[in-house]
């Protein structure tokens, strides 16, 4: 049967078709609809956890109790499981794990770019990358098989544009009629990392990999296409289908085992063309492991080691290394019109647009425009220490009120050692619910430790809502929509040991500020939690907001919002009625009272 | 069989990954093979929204390369503008009379160029360009978030396929409520650009 299926949801089915039957994983672009794919499956279990440490120690507990597993993330998200995965390299497993990382080349969704290759490598443990869906649901299989036969888990890399590009899969297979029966095999010898048992487990991983270089050596999936014999092209992933795209003659070597590759299946397809050259998105990985073999290689020095490539990147990249003729050159240029950026932007009705103006207001003085270049802060500012979420985009203008942005839950340690450090400023951290629940709860512990006079805002919306919508443990709510148990914000804040907690709506401006300049102007750790569901995930719909266009004197100062349901029509203000939620956001802005509700 | 590239662009929420979703599986149905990626911007609303979706007897590339554009499915006028140097000459740009401000115009940035500024990027690269009156159609069939419907059909007056390709998809897709007012917001998309095709009009 032929289907279309984007690159997660092949992994999915790849996954229960090699009898995987627990997925966990925290969502992050481009990896979220892996689990939202397989959870979709009869008789397995699929949760998301409080974050990826966590996901990967679960589905390590569940590998070892014998049951067929998948843990899935971003790229970043590796970083947080990194300890847990190499923990994990070392005991090996005792039914299939595989680890799916999706790495997010040109940063379509994410803080920054790093190419997971190198973890693997890094963590002894074999990588698998696709080049389509095809692949992908095919190498899933193999990924279980690798998994149980060598004692390890697998690495499964994807990247942005193998995730989420659709291509056809011939599903050629079923579910195993029966899955391996839960249950743990008890050896304190695997399981138990003291050191002396881990110095013994360290040599085992060391013979798995010698084991594993014969063994990729056969491995299908590793083709060689042969071409022109004058440019043979090694490479990987989705930059495969690029090269094959741009050089229609040349030969190919695809490797698809990007750890360990297979040295001799490299050596003999150097040996058969006269130049080798190396296409691959971010790092020279494939590149370094082709020149250690002592094969004369190019890559690097002529395709970008930043960004996402395409057919235009690689074409011109070949260009410039002579490998392709340059092409024509359009006589004459386009008219000269320049076309506005589109900016991604917070919804109608959000609940983080009020707090968001309102530390804006309260942080910076806005007699200073907004500039990205550095600058001291006068006495009065404050530092708003950020945190990934929805909510991150208020860095843009309008808004542009955020300071700091680095990782899950940096907010609250940015914000202490600051202090600490002795800046003169206010600091507070702004952090989601979700983004709270996995790792802002240990700052938070951190900060009362510490007696830092931080004041964290949390915003809480009810989801995790950049990544579409998923439940938390402060929500309860679970992967099939299922109200369930709930950990509680403020009792939890409170048990940690705050005293100062407040508790605001999203939509009351007046509210919002008084608890934040109260919280700030103490001298104590303090939560301001500004509570106001998520107007996308709960299609939250009230009375919409119009422009009283007697009362409008247009100042443009609801532009400030940046609210999509306020557009400008005929040069006037206006609220498009179908856009807008009723938040009424608009309306304690308006300095003239213009914004009234619909009805009225 | 031809290969056929197509790009589609837009503004997010106004239904092009939908479009393009079933555009990708009209093509597998049709007996090519498919591959279709989208680029959206970080946030779920409001961003541009690009799709490609690429049919032919054996596909590489999910991305289509600059200058190989068959079809460019412009949603909103400036997001056809910002991509047309994708078109391959003698492509085809289908634009829809949609304007959409980003607040970087709102508040004083680079101004939304009119339709004659826009028109002029696209006949740069091609001569084939078509505004199609896609709000009067919404209106028509009283439903006004049809775009995509629309311009489905538009690109169906261009490909040789059977309506009931097209149409079993859609019942496949559109929620039962809207599925008279999209089939018929297809329909007319279909007709309206057929009838521009034959008069030879490009607005």
């Amino acid at each position: 049967m032929k289907q279309l299926l984007s690159g997660n949801e092949a992994m999915a089915l790849g996954a229960y078709h090699s009898g995987v039957s627990f997925a966990t994983a925290y969502p992050g672009t481009p990896s979220t609809e892996i689990l939202e794919s397989f959870s979709q499956f009869k008789g397995v279990y699929a949760e998301w956890s409080i974050n990826e440490k966590v996901a990967m120690e679960v589905g390590m507990g569940a590998a070892y109790g014998g049951v067929r597993t998948m843990v899935s993330m971003k790229h970043v998200g590796l970083n947080v499981a990194a300890d847990p995965f190499f923990a994990l390299s070392t005991t090996g497993t005792n039914a299939g794990i595989v680890v799916i990382s999706c790495d997010d080349p040109g940063e379509h969704s994410s803080q920054g770019e790093q190419d997971n290759r190198h973890l693997a490598k890094m963590a002894k443990v074999p990588m698998l990358e696709p080049t389509d869906s095809q692949e992908v649901y095919e190498l899933m299989q193999w990924a279980i098989k690798i998994s149980e036969e060598f004692d390890t888990p697998v690495l499964f890399r994807s990247t942005t544009r193998i995730s989420h590009c659709k291509s056809i899969v011939d599903i050629t297979k079923d579910r195993p009629a029966e899955t391996k029966k839960p249950g743990f095999m008890r050896s304190s010898a695997k399981y138990v990392m003291v050191p002396s048992n881990a110095r013994v487990r360290r040599t085992n991983m060391e013979e798995r990999i010698t084991k594993l270089k014969a063994w990729v050596e056969d491995f299908p999936m590793n083709q060689i296409i042969r071409g022109d014999r004058k440019l043979g092209v090694i490479t990987s992933g989705v930059a495969y289908q690029y090269a094959r795209e741009v050089f229609k003659n040349a030969s190919f070597l695809k490797l698809v085992t990007t750890y360990p590759v297979p040295a001799n299946m490299i050596r003999k397809f150097a040996s058969e063309v006269d130049r080798v050259i190396v296409i691959e998105e971010n790092d020279p990985y494939l590149e370094e492991e082709v020149r250690m073999l002592g094969i004369k290689v190019s890559g690097k020095e002529f395709f970008p080691i930043i960004g996402e490539f395409n057919p235009e990147i690689v074409e011109a990249a070949a260009v410039k290394a002579g490998l392709l003729p340059a092409p024509v050159v359009a006589s004459k240029p386009p008219p000269a019109v320049q076309i506005p950026p589109r900016r991604p932007q917070l919804c109608a009705g959000c609940p983080h647009v009020g707090p968001e103006m309102i530390l804006r207001k309260l942080g910076f003085d806005s007699s200073i425009k907004p500039s990205p270049v550095l600058r001291p802060l006068t006495e009065k500012e404050m530092v708003i220490a950020a945190d990934i979420g929805c909510y991150t985009l208020g860095v843009y203008e309008p808004l542009g009120a955020l300071d700091t942005c680095a990782c899950m839950g940096a907010s609250i340690g940015h914000a202490i050692g600051m202090e600490k450090a002795g800046v003169p400023n206010k600091t507070v951290s702004v952090i989601g619910d979700s983004t709270f629940m996995h790792s802002g709860i240990t700052g938070l512990a951190d900060m009362v430790f510490k007696q830092s006079a931080n004041t964290v805002i949390i915003l809480d919306n009810g989801t995790t809502a950049m990544t579409g919508g998923q439940g938390h443990p402060g929500t309860g709510m679970a992967m099939d929509g299922s109200k369930g148990p709930q950990v509680n914000l403020e009792k939890l804040c409170e048990g940690i040991g705050i005293k100062d907690i407040k508790v605001v709506s999203a939509y009351d401006m007046a509210a919002i500020e008084a608890a934040i300049k109260a919280s700030t102007a103490a001298k104590e750790p303090s939560v301001v939690i500004v509570r106001g569901l998520c107007a996308l995930k709960f299609k939250v719909k009230n009375t919409s907001r119009r422009v009283d266009p007697d009362l409008c004197i247009d100042c443009r100062g609801c532009l400030d919002v940046g609210c999509p349901a306020i557009i400008i029509q005929n040069d006037a203000v206006q609220i498009d009625a179908a856009a807008c939620v009723g938040c009424g956001v608009c309306q304690q802005v308006c300095p003239q009272e213009a914004i009234v509700e619909m009805k009225s | 069989m031809k290969d056929v590239n197509v790009l589609m662009v837009g503004v997010g929420g106004q239904g092009v990954i939908l479009a393009s979703d079933a555009l990708a599986e009209i093509g597998m149905k049709a007996g090519y093979d498919v591959k279709k990626t989208d680029s959206l911007g970080m946030a779920q609303r409001g961003g541009s929204v690009v799709s490609n979706v690429r049919w032919g007897q054996n596909v590489f590339s999910p991305m289509i390369k600059k200058g190989e554009v068959d079809f460019l499915i412009g949603f909103e006028e400036i997001e056809a503008a910002r991509w047309a140097s994708y078109l391959s000459p003698g492509g085809v740009a289908i634009v829809a009379d949609v304007t959409i401000i980003p607040v970087s115009s709102m508040s004083g940035g680079v101004p939304y160029p009119g339709w004659d500024k826009i028109k002029s990027i696209l006949a740069h690269y091609t001569e084939k360009v078509y505004l199609l009156p896609a709000a009067r159609i919404g209106e028509e069939v009283k439903n006004p978030r049809a775009l995509n419907m629309v311009m489905m059909g538009a690109i169906a007056a261009f490909l040789d396929l059977k309506d009931e390709l097209w149409l079993e998809d859609i019942r496949r897709k559109v929620p039962p409520k809207f599925l008279d007012s999209s089939i018929q917001a297809f329909h007319k998309g279909a007709q309206v650009t057929q009838s521009m095709k034959e008069k030879g009009v490009s607005r």
